[in-house]
């Protein structure tokens, strides 16, 4: 819950409701992106961001080393699984 | 050292701990005793004990395991409510995962599915609304847990069903707060923390000022601090180079995802759809001012406490469990009468058993648990 898991913005599916598809270590699923959106970075300049996704939501902005970083983290902790299967599940 | 190599950049981690055992001639207060420095997140604690932290440090740093589990800290009666909405024949009662299991005074959730409620786990409170679209003939309740990184995505989901004009969606509302805790924390008689790592993802959301008070009015240094190994050294290090230098601030380690002011957009939905309870029961710390949201009666028809009757009593923790002396840093986890024997991760009686988050079942994972319980019998033995 509170870890979070980064992924990729590949495309936007609602911009009116800021939903777009986030690929998330080789899991496609809908995401929210209202809170990493604004004036200066609208839902088109969303698409091929790296973010922080957590319980589907988009909450941060961050780099793509940061972003395998943060995924070899969760791998190590026996996290990613146990994440990617719930994201799946959500997804249905 | 026996864990470093399994670190992304042993050698920083090397160096890192080599400055940190420096800086013990430069903290008078270390010469007192050992200094206690609290992670406040779960998060952290899971980190730590994945990594074996603890046992690269000198002696004369404790890490105190503070409270941030959400799942770890809900109370039983608040688990039975849930049990209560979720047995209603007209509703689906959709939860994260990890609050399945957290035992309530007669059953767990997982129970009660078991035993025929519609009780669904989802990732994300998205996946809850689609539910109600899908079912406009049930009443679809989320439970809605979690500190302030959780909240915008329960507040702007519940902002998109009022805007869809979803009106068999509702949240049954536990989300906790993270400040007034730690400032209970502070005021606590029992408690002498000298610093802590305040919450990476917290943080994300609410930004640094919030903690200020920490360092301005409780003198204590504070660290916004990632969730990697290395990070967490490094936030050490930051603190004990704060009290090296007489200095109390509120630092930020983890600025690669940390904005000083926050998430300006997810927090106006947390202001516009929750407002501060008086008060928030927590298991084994009790009542604390402040420490809860719920909603705003404007949006009273999605709040299921409002929407439903729940039964609300307040459950005392069973006698043999000791989680509140666990979390206020009074005792070690595996110092607890039930530790290891009576309460696992299979059959918890506490909470902090339950989720891997948990200081007792991060010690009961990662321990050496025939080494601890050895340890506990010596103590029953001498005491």
């Amino acid at each position: 819950m509170c870890l979070g898991i980064p992924g990729q913005i590949v495309e936007l599916i609602d911009p009116e409701n800021m939903m777009a598809k986030v690929e998330v270590a080789g899991v496609k699923r809908p995401v929210n992106i209202a809170c990493i959106v604004d004036e200066a970075h609208p839902p088109e300049a969303c698409v091929g961001d790296w973010v922080l996704v957590h319980v589907g939501f988009a909450m941060s902005r961050i780099d793509h080393e940061e972003a395998e970083r943060t995924l070899e983290i969760l791998a190590e902790l026996g996290d990613l699984q146990e994440e990617q299967a719930a994201m799946q599940e959500g997804a249905r | 050292m026996k864990y470093v190599d399994e670190f992304r950049d042993p050698a920083k981690a090397r160096a890192l701990v080599k400055e940190i055992t420096a800086l013990y001639e430069k903290i008078p207060a270390a010469h007192q005793g050992p200094l206690q420095l609290m992670e406040f997140c779960g998060g952290h604690t899971h980190t730590i004990f994945r990594y074996g932290i603890e046992q690269l440090l000198p002696d004369w740093i404790e890490l105190v395991h503070g409270p941030g589990c959400p799942v770890c800290v809900l109370p039983m009666g608040r688990v039975d409510d849930c049990v209560a909405l979720a047995e209603r024949p007209d509703v689906i009662f959709t939860t994260f995962g990890d609050a399945m299991r957290v035992p309530g005074s007669k059953k767990s959730l997982l129970q009660a599915k078991a035993e025929g409620a519609d009780v669904r786990m989802v990732y994300s409170p998205m996946d809850a609304l689609q539910l109600a679209k899908k079912h406009p003939d049930r009443q679809v309740i989320f439970f809605a847990l979690g500190f302030e990184t959780t909240m915008p995505s329960t507040a702007l989901t519940v902002l998109q069903a009022e805007r869809e004009g979803i009106e068999n969606f509702s949240l049954f509302c536990n989300h906790i707060t993270t400040v007034p805790t730690i400032k209970a924390i502070l005021d606590s008689p029992d408690m002498r923390i000298d610093g802590f790592l305040a919450p990476g993802h917290v943080s994300m959301v609410v930004g640094e000022q919030p903690f200020q008070f920490v360092a301005q009015h409780y003198h204590r240094p504070i660290v916004i601090t990632g969730f990697e190994p290395l990070d967490i050294l490094q936030s050490i290090w930051m603190l004990l180079r704060q009290m090296a230098d007489g200095r109390c601030e509120v630092e930020n380690q983890y600025a690669r995802v940390v904005a000083s002011r926050g998430n300006t957009a997810g927090l106006q939905a947390i202001a516009q759809v929750f407002e501060l309870r008086e008060f928030f029961e927590w298991r084994g710390l009790g009542s604390i001012d402040h420490s809860g949201v719920r909603m705003r009666p404007e949006y009273a028809r999605f709040d299921a406490e409002q929407k439903f009757s729940v039964p609300n009593l307040r459950i005392t923790d069973p006698k043999s469990c000791q989680c509140g002396e666990v979390l206020k840093g009074a005792i070690r986890p595996w110092q607890c009468k039930v530790f290891g024997t009576g309460c696992t991760p299979e059959t918890p009686m506490g909470a902090l058993m339950v989720s891997s988050e948990g200081a007792c079942a991060a010690y009961y994972n990662f321990g050496d648990l025939q080494e601890l319980l050895q340890r506990r019998e010596k103590e029953v033995v001498h005491a």
